[in-house]
């Protein structure tokens, strides 16, 4: 499992996470919410080492990983599906799919990786030789989660799955998250669409301007007024 | 239709054409006389591959791993000097390095090779220089890219540029005459006597470059050019990389470098400055930025357009024309034109980021007969279209005006230009026509 204590990064004179305390205990889905600008991105980047940390620390499975670089987080078995997708654009799915294994040697686990990120969105199955700005919205962030999967992680944080998709893939897309789940992989989502992530999370966060403001089981959360108020637009 | 060849065939046609072309080469090489306009074609083939290399490895750097350098003529001129001054022959040296007491070096690495082992050991003399160039190169450029390759985009063209004019001064100094020969040329040193070898050289060097960007390597390369911080994410280390694919590149850059020594048979520091970094950065862009097939062609054009094609250009006649201001210079205007045209509207180059296959080759040769006997009517087709796009905007210009016309009109009778949409109290669906 992974554990965030009393997380604090600085940009500049910025203090844009000011101690956060996060766990997410395996098998479960734990999502983090709240307004732009929150801090929920720079939570994920420092996690990964994108982002440098002023104070507190970061533990997985009882190890410090703190001050570890950013391919021996992912060496841990740690990985960030980043904000806006991120593919690589003049690479083909297939292309994209192997960058994703980057770090792995072994030729035929990788290959049966692939036939599983494949199922899991056979969308993208079929494109394998198109190039990735080649592919729609939806199908671009399936592959950026296919890609981030291959790395066979341990623990998948996705920042903003949903963002500018339509209703209909953000279900599609949400449904997978709940297989790749049952498969053995920890989630760590982040998202503005509260509703959509509360529904399927185990626990949640609520973040504010670089702080903790509550949590809850998902459930409990959706129907707390606060939340619905702030939130959910009720 | 599409031709599928199989893998065997594929490598067998690779190896058929690259053996033809190897043995036209050193068969012309051989028996065309030199006075005769063939030769011309062989000095082009010389020059254009060693051209093509350099310009390959800069498309590994530029289009491939996404630095923009401009350093390849710094590096080019460290590994022609490397070669050059320990091929020289013993006895040669006086004569060299007249203003420098002979110079350091009183000795040559061909020499004591060929006296030992012969003719073997004459070609061994000079690949072990060949490759001390692409290796000291790769050393220099290992340790200028600790604090180059931190700066990004146009900062990194600016500090490689500056690093090689820096270079060329360095080279020139007369306190390290006794090495370089300060701003004196470099003669005598070994060459090669035929055109294969730096059609080979510089062969088996691309074909290398190519194994890499189909590597693990080389897609790490194109996921850092694509998106820096998805590539940190997945675990690439971008600094490593970026610094592998600069030495990689200026290994080959001295490769190169050495060839064109042995290609020019004297060598000084003074042309290896900007210009040459730019008409590297030309054949690049001509073949196709990410395209290293588009780089070999692009090498072999430009040198055949600049040392052949274009050279009544500076002449003062070129096909039959003659003009006052064609005199020494104009044919770099005329590139620098041509540069222009090419970014304006064929930014894509030759190739695009496509590689030659073979199966790609014959669907083109196929097609050709079909798109040369279709031109006329291709031709007409993209007339009549034009004329007829004319047709219709002039017409909407036409109602543009009228309408114009009305509304001054309405306007002037006072009567009201629009009718405001309908409110209702209850939800309105629309159909798909928007009603």
């Amino acid at each position: 499992m992974l554990a965030i204590r009393n997380l604090n990064v600085h940009y500049g004179g910025i203090h844009a996470l000011r101690g956060i305390d996060i766990d997410v205990p395996d098998g479960k889905i734990i999502s983090l919410i709240g307004a732009n600008g929150a801090g929920k991105s720079t939570t994920l980047k420092s996690v990964m080492g994108l982002v440098p940390k002023s104070d507190g620390h970061v533990y997985w499975d009882n190890t410090d990983i703190t001050s570890l670089k950013t391919k021996d987080i992912v060496g841990e078995g740690i990985i960030l599906c980043p904000e806006g997708r991120r593919i690589f654009p003049d690479l083909t799915v297939d292309e994209n799919i192997a960058a994703g294994a980057y770090l792995r040697k072994d030729k035929a686990e990788i290959a049966k990786d692939r036939d599983w990120v494949y199922e899991l969105f056979p969308r993208i199955a079929g494109r394998t030789w198109q190039l990735g700005a080649t592919l729609s919205g939806g199908e671009q962030q399936m592959l950026a989660v296919a890609r981030a999967l291959m790395s066979k992680p341990k623990l998948l944080m996705l920042d903003e799955p949903s963002l500018g998709l339509a209703p209909l893939v953000i279900k599609d897309i949400f449904a997978v998250i709940q297989k790749i789940r049952e498969d053995g992989v920890n989630i760590l989502l982040i998202e503005q669409n509260a509703k959509a992530a509360l529904e399927i999370s185990d626990y949640a966060y609520v973040m504010e301007t670089g702080v903790i403001t509550m949590a809850g089981p998902g459930k409990a959360l959706l129907s707390d007024p606060r939340v619905q108020q702030a939130y959910l637009g009720e | 239709m599409e031709t599928r060849l199989n893998k065997k065939t594929r490598a067998a046609l690779s190896v058929i054409a690259i053996a033809l072309f190897v043995i036209l080469v050193f068969l012309g090489d051989k028996y065309i006389s030199a006075g005769s306009t063939w030769k011309m074609l062989i000095t082009v083939i010389e020059k254009g591959s060693i051209f093509a290399l350099v310009a390959a490895s800069m498309n590994l750097l530029n289009g491939f791993t996404g630095l923009f350098s401009l350093g390849q003529a710094g590096f080019m001129l460290i590994g022609a000097y490397s070669y050059a001054i320990f091929t020289i022959p013993g006895k040669s040296h006086d004569a060299v390095y007249q203003y420098f007491d002979g110079g350091l070096i009183k000795w040559s690495i061909v020499e004591i090779l060929e006296g030992k082992m012969g003719i073997f050991g004459h070609y061994l003399g000079m690949f072990i220089p060949m490759l001390f160039a692409g290796l000291f190169v790769a050393l220099i450029a290992f340790l200028i890219g600790i604090p180059v390759l931190r700066l990004k985009s146009d900062y990194l063209a600016i500090a490689t540029l500056g690093f090689a004019e820096i270079i060329r001064a360095f080279f020139q100094w007369n306190t390290l005459g006794p090495v370089t020969n300060g701003s004196n040329v470099l003669r005598k040193y070994t060459t090669y006597n035929n055109a294969i070898f730096p059609v080979i050289v510089a062969g088996i060097s691309i074909a290398i470059i190519l194994l890499l960007i189909n590597s693990t390597y080389g897609r790490a390369f194109k996921a850092i050019r694509d998106d820096e911080i998805a590539a940190e994410a997945m675990g690439i280390n971008l600094f490593k990389h970026k610094e592998l694919s600069f030495v990689i590149s200026s290994f080959f850059a001295g490769i190169s470098g050495a060839l064109l020594a042995m290609f020019q048979t004297t060598i000084n520091a003074t042309p290896f400055n900007t210009v040459m970094t730019y008409e590297i950065l030309l054949i690049v862009v001509i073949g196709g930025i990410g395209s290293i097939t588009g780089s070999v062609i692009g090498a072999f054009l430009f040198t055949a357009a600049s040392e052949w094609w274009l050279r009544g250009l500076d002449a003062g006649k070129w096909l039959g024309i003659q003009s006052s201001l064609m005199r020494p210079g104009f044919r770099k205007v005329v590139f620098a034109v041509l540069i222009m045209l090419i970014v304006l509207f064929y930014a894509q180059g030759i190739m695009g980021t496509k590689e030659f296959s073979w199966d790609g080759f014959i669907g083109w040769w196929k097609k050709l007969p079909a798109a040369i006997k279709g031109w006329p009517q291709k031709r007409k087709a993209a007339a009549a279209a034009k004329k007829e796009a004319r047709a219709v905007k002039a017409a909407a210009k036409a109602r543009a005006k009228e309408a114009k016309q009305d509304s001054e009109m309405k306007k002037a009778s006072g009567a009201a230009l629009f009718t405001p949409l309908p409110m209702t109290d209850h939800v309105v669906v629309f159909d798909k026509e928007g009603k």
